[in-house]
């Protein structure tokens, strides 16, 4: 019964996109995105019953397919584990995926890839939930990859829209960031299969029980090694530093691919892959990496922050604050916080996905216009959306009692109970950041003058059934935080506990208060310079410091410059020089050697006997040399 | 002494003797003497090895090639009729049809 619902939860999303591909190239057909929908749910609801279950028994579910792979000692099972975390997984992935598809059949609906749309957008559902099931690396990793495939069709779905400079569209274009996206992907998967080999090298399997019962028993700098491959692989599908551009020049793919790029089906997977390894990453020798990993995300919740502070583009604030979050995720995993990473995840998705739908409203309503400087007062026309964005901000600002309120006041105090008060401090600072840009970007978005207008723009709020759809995610993201006793309780079975020290239990009170003095005071300074209207600052957009944010630190700029500009360079000497001059000559040389000699041995074929027995006897005589050297060599 | 080197020297010859026939005869009936020739080259190395060895299958083989030469010249001269017939000729510089 349990397995039944096991497989129902894995592929109804790719009977989904199979179903949704039939009718690929068809014209519209709003059949599709219900059926797809519908199919979603259907995971959804399976995800649900099985984490109902598993709460209950608290049994995990071991399934296994069929054996995949099995060559000599290499035995790979199709196998599926549902347990703790994996079931948390499912159940934020589908409930995610569901709305986004619901959302989806609206927002799309003028797009003539319709029925294409809905395609992809299951085949990435389906590839995730692949990567959370799985019950071994193996598996883990061909999620990984069809999660890649799917963020390239999906981030590059208006393929047809032409390359603009980068001072127009900081990202190109959509097949430019698509491709910019898989392709930094790939380099951390690189690293990720190197991971995965030491591990296999090393243990003998990739099941995960397997793995992480050998673990123990191998050297300090086998673990070592392990560990920061498999994190180089985390860093490239969580958009962690220097990988991180590919995310938010992922915004040019249609809105509800953002919501579940962002929220569900990808960049969580960096974060759950830490998490399911937590027996590698919590080891006394990998200590160094852990911390690594916890310093990190502490400077990429900031720099992100900082990014987000000045931006003007609505989807592109919402990546940064993305990549910020995914930062305090990391925070915690690194510092042996799992289950709060895992908490943050879930809770996170839920207001992120919202906030990404909200903002596709308001793109459906400027008419894909996303600069925040031309919008402001909505709120007259949105309220709904206004409504959503702003408890949605509320829980990213971390505003009691919010989700995000107590998934990230957790986080922070594990910094504090850790000793790092450094990255305790950059987490705070970071914490007043995020409030100041979401409710910058509310605020510039809702309130204050209708700049708009100017632009000869008429807004209109989204159909009901898409707010309705989002309903769901607004709830959560009211009171997804009151589910953190419980849900400890729950997934604390299978991750290892963490527990403040008595110290810090103590003083939490006063370190919430901190966190939260700092956001009310980062949405009390948004109020007052943007609420009643925009007042461009020249002095300050000029400033160097201003500039440096906007333009992402010109880290594009640098990658485009030092990294990309030479390879391509190397690439066309290597063509010209190597693969022109060298390898194709030696080809077409060996072509052209055969063609001339047949050319030359035509005229052989005189049609005179006479001249026939001439060649016959020269054969002869070469061949009988040829024996007699051979005979004479022995 | 006449000894088997001898008898291979006077075949080598006479191999010798056929094969220049071939290659520079234009005469279809002229190749056709020099080939005989040829193979009674051999016929002679064959008996001379096979009494060397005091083995008859030399010899036997040497009535073999004899047998099926004679079938082959038979054979040969038909074709030949027929194509003198044909053109008139037996020169194999106009006889040139077969041109690659």
């Amino acid at each position: 019964m349990m397995e039944n619902l096991v497989y129902i939860a894995l592929f109804a999303p790719l009977v989904s996109s199979l179903f949704s591909a039939l009718f690929g190239m068809s014209k519209r057909q709003t059949f599709v995105g219900v059926i797809a929908s519908t199919l979603l749910f259907i995971s959804f609801l399976a995800s649900a019953t099985l984490a109902s279950h598993i709460v209950s028994t608290g049994t995990p579910i071991h399934v296994t397919m069929m054996d995949w792979i099995s060559a000599g000692d290499l035995s790979i099972p199709f196998g599926f584990l549902v347990d703790q975390v994996s079931v948390t997984m499912m159940t934020v992935v589908t409930l995610v995926s569901t709305v986004v598809h619901i959302y989806s059949i609206g927002y799309m609906d003028h797009d003539k890839s319709f029925n294409r749309f809905f395609s992809y957008l299951s085949a990435f559902v389906f590839s995730m939930m692949i990567l959370v099931m799985s019950d071994n690396f193996a598996g883990l990793f061909i999620g990984w990859e069809g999660v890649g495939v799917c963020s390239w069709l999906l981030i590059g779905f208006w393929y047809h829209k032409a390359d603009v400079s980068r001072e127009e569209n900081p990202s190109i274009s959509p097949s430019w960031a698509a491709n910019e996206a898989f392709i930094v992907n790939r380099i951390a998967d690189l690293g990720m299969l190197v991971g995965l080999f030491i591990l296999y090298w090393n243990t003998g399997s990739l099941q995960y029980d397997v793995v992480f019962e050998t673990l123990p028993s191998l050297s300090g700098s086998v673990l070592n090694a392990a560990a920061i491959f498999l994190f180089i692989g985390a860093m490239g599908k969580s958009a962690q530093f220097p990988l991180h551009t590919w995310l938010t020049d992922a915004m040019e793919g249609p809105t509800p691919v953002s919501a579940l790029i962002h929220a569900a089906t990808m960049v969580t997977a960096g974060v759950f892959l830490v998490i399911r390894a937590n027996p590698l990453f919590g080891m006394e020798e990998v200590a160094g990496v852990s911390y690594f990993i916890a310093a990190l995300g502490t400077f990429v919740a900031f720099f992100a922050a900082s990014m987000a502070l000045v931006n003007r583009d609505l989807k592109r604030i919402i990546a940064f604050s993305t990549l910020s979050q995914l930062g305090y995720m990391f925070a915690a995993a690194g510092l042996g916080a799992y289950w709060i990473a895992l908490f943050h995840l879930a809770a996170h998705a839920f207001f992120k996905a919202l906030l990404f739908l909200g903002a596709g409203n308001v793109m459906h309503a400027m008419h894909d216009e996303l600069d925040i400087f031309k919008m402001g007062g909505l709120k007259k026309v949105m309220r709904p959306t206004y409504i959503y964005m702003g408890l949605a901000s509320l829980a990213l600002a971390g505003i009691p009692f919010f989700a995000g309120f107590f998934s990230k006041d957790a986080i922070i105090e594990t910094a504090w109970n850790e000793g790092t008060l450094v990255l305790w401090a950059i987490l705070v600072i970071t914490a007043g950041m995020t409030a100041f840009y979401s409710f910058r970007q509310v605020f510039l978005t809702f309130e204050g003058d209708e700049r708009y207008k100017a632009f000869d723009i008429h807004p209109h709020e989204m159909y009901k059934f898409v707010l309705i759809a989002m309903s769901p995610l607004a709830l959560l993201a009211v009171v997804a935080g009151f589910g953190m006793g419980s849900f400890e309780h729950f997934v604390t079975t299978l991750l290892p506990e963490y527990h403040m020290s008595e110290h810090t239990h103590h003083i939490a009170w006063l370190l919430g208060l901190v966190v939260l003095v700092v956001a009310v005071g980062g949405i009390a300074y948004a109020y007052k310079k943007y609420a009643k209207g925009l007042k461009r600052d020249e002095a300050l957009e000029n400033s160097f410091i201003y500039q440096l944010l906007a333009n992402q630190y010109y880290i594009p700029q640098f990658y485009e410059a030092f990294i990309t500009k030479p390879y391509a360079m190397l690439s066309e000497i290597l063509w010209k020089e190597v693969d022109m001059k060298i390898v194709d000559a030696t080809v077409d040389g060996i072509a052209k050697l055969l063609y001339k000699s047949g050319d030359g041995a035509r005229r052989m074929q005189s049609g005179n006997l006479s001249n026939y027995l001439n060649w016959m006897a020269v054969g002869a005589v070469l061949l009988l040399l040829v024996a007699a050297f051979s005979a004479m060599l022995g | 002494m006449i000894g088997l080197s001898h008898y291979l020297i006077v075949s080598a010859l006479i191999f010798s003797i056929g094969l220049v026939g071939v290659l520079r005869r234009r005469n279809l009936l002229m190749l056709f003497f020099a080939t005989e020739v040829m193979l009674n080259a051999v016929n002679i190395a064959f008996a001379a090895i096979s009494h060397y060895y005091n083995d008859l299958t030399g010899q036997m083989f040497a009535f073999f090639i004899i047998a099926i030469a004679a079938s082959e010249v038979a054979v040969g001269l038909g074709i030949l009729i027929v194509l003198y017939k044909k053109h008139g000729t037996l020169d194999l510089d106009d006889l040139a049809k077969m041109r690659g």
